[in-house]
């Protein structure tokens, strides 16, 4: 790891907020320019890396901690799936989004944004968790 | 003439296509028959986009003064496949760096004559 | 291809990612633009990183091949002549009379906003019409997770040691 590289570690410091607020801004507007759960989580995740290449495995291990990210890779998952559940517990079809709101629209909207958080949580925990395994095995 | 040029994109996915199935064949290094593997995928991402794609159209983002879109759903098919592609990745790349706690290398000759060995 | 010729495996990732950013730039200009995104993002970024640590584990020198031989050439130069013979049957590129361009597409664009007031046609294809599909495919993803954190996660151990420390 580089630990005497100055120009790299400032600018990682100075970027790497800047990059975590563009991953939120590319999952909340990603109905209405390019975007989405996918492309947020990569971004999310290649902060992390980002941070974990320059200052240390430790260092992104204390931001992220493995325990969490484990927690998170299947929790991703069951927002999904709980999404299409609680369209079957309100007496629509699964994954039926019409139901979730009284105005069909807004449950539309309601049901693709909790579904993209499901996908974000999902993408980027995997993206950090294989970093972590192949990081790790090396030492 | 005309016709060379509307299949020009078909054309350059099915070059792509044989050099990533060339790479996975004939090369012996697991690496590199991954990498080769990946090229074949993104050849398989042009075959997807390319026919979607609508001369004079616009990406399918609706808007105010637009009528004509390129087709939105082989970019949906294909924006997950990507994803999936790298986890996948990861998951061979994770077998070759076992391979090669196991045997010692990741050429894949190697591999099998010590196989053979034991 | 550079790739395919390249021994030395660092110079094949350091081209693979040159190699995706091009392949983005190509999406942008189909008018794929998410896709294009997820391209960059993916492909020159984290896939990159994966790659470089793969090679940190391993080795970074291809082995000259122990035969050559003409068969894979062959394999692969038959393939790609009945696939260009295929595609003379194809609509020409960016016709709007494509058999592609009249199946589900224009219900998907005509009834995006008043169904679901999702100006991105995209997103809401991939969240609401196919959620089925992504719902498969966010498990995918899922377990190909899993099954890295299986392969790499345990300590480096011996060979006749309990298998519990997974």
């Amino acid at each position: 790891m580089m630990h005497r590289e100055t120009i790299p570690r400032v600018v990682t410091k100075l970027l790497f907020p800047f990059i975590l607020l563009f991953a939120l801004y590319v999952q909340f507007h990603g109905e209405l320019g390019p975007g989405g759960g996918f492309q947020a989580g990569v971004i999310t995740a290649a902060a992390i890396i980002l941070y974990g290449i320059i200052f240390g495995l430790g260092a992104a291990h204390r931001i992220a901690p493995p325990r969490l990210i484990e927690v998170l890779v299947p929790l991703g998952v069951l927002i999904y799936g709980s999404v299409g559940v609680f369209g079957l517990l309100l007496g629509g079809n699964y994954l039926d989004y019409f139901v979730l709101d009284p105005d069909t629209v807004h449950g539309q909207e309601r049901g693709i944004f909790w579904v993209e958080i499901g996908v974000l949580v999902t993408v980027s925990s995997t993206m950090i968790a294989i970093y972590y395994a192949f990081a790790g095995r090396g030492r | 003439m005309v016709d060379a040029v509307a299949h020009f994109s078909n054309w350059v996915t099915v070059i792509l296509m044989v050099i990533g199935l060339y790479v996975v064949l004939a090369r012996g290094n697991l690496i590199k028959k991954l990498v080769g593997l990946s090229i074949f995928q993104t050849s398989v991402y042009l075959l997807y986009i390319g026919p979607g794609k609508i001369l004079g159209g616009t990406a399918p983002i609706i808007a105010e003064g637009f009528t004509v879109y390129s087709n939105p759903l082989p970019h949906v098919l294909i924006l997950t496949a990507i994803v999936v592609g790298v986890a996948t990745l990861a998951l061979g790349l994770a077998l070759v760096v076992r391979i090669h706690e196991a045997y010692g290398t990741i050429e894949e000759d190697e591999v099998l004559g010590r196989e053979g060995d034991t | 291809m550079a790739i395919a010729c390249v021994r030395n495996l660092f110079a094949v990732v350091a081209l693979g990612g040159i190699y995706s950013f091009l392949m983005a730039l190509a999406l942008l200009v189909l008018d794929a633009v998410d896709v294009s995104m997820t391209e960059a993002s993916v492909g020159a970024g984290v896939s990159t990183v994966l790659l470089l640590g793969a090679l940190y584990l391993t080795r970074i020198d291809e082995a000259p091949p122990l035969r050559v031989s003409a068969a894979p050439m062959v394999v692969a130069l038959a393939a790609g002549a009945a696939l260009l013979y295929g595609s003379w049957d194809l609509p020409p590129f960016g016709d709007p009379a494509g058999a592609i361009h009249h199946h589900v597409a224009p219900r998907y664009l005509n009834q995006v906003i008043a169904e679901t007031g999702v100006p991105n046609v995209v997103t809401a294809v991939l969240a609401s019409y196919r959620g089925y599909d992504t719902l498969g495919e966010t498990t995918v993803i899922f377990t190909a997770g899993i099954g890295v954190l299986l392969l790499l996660k345990g300590r480096r151990r011996r060979r006749d040691g309990g298998g519990a420390a997974l």
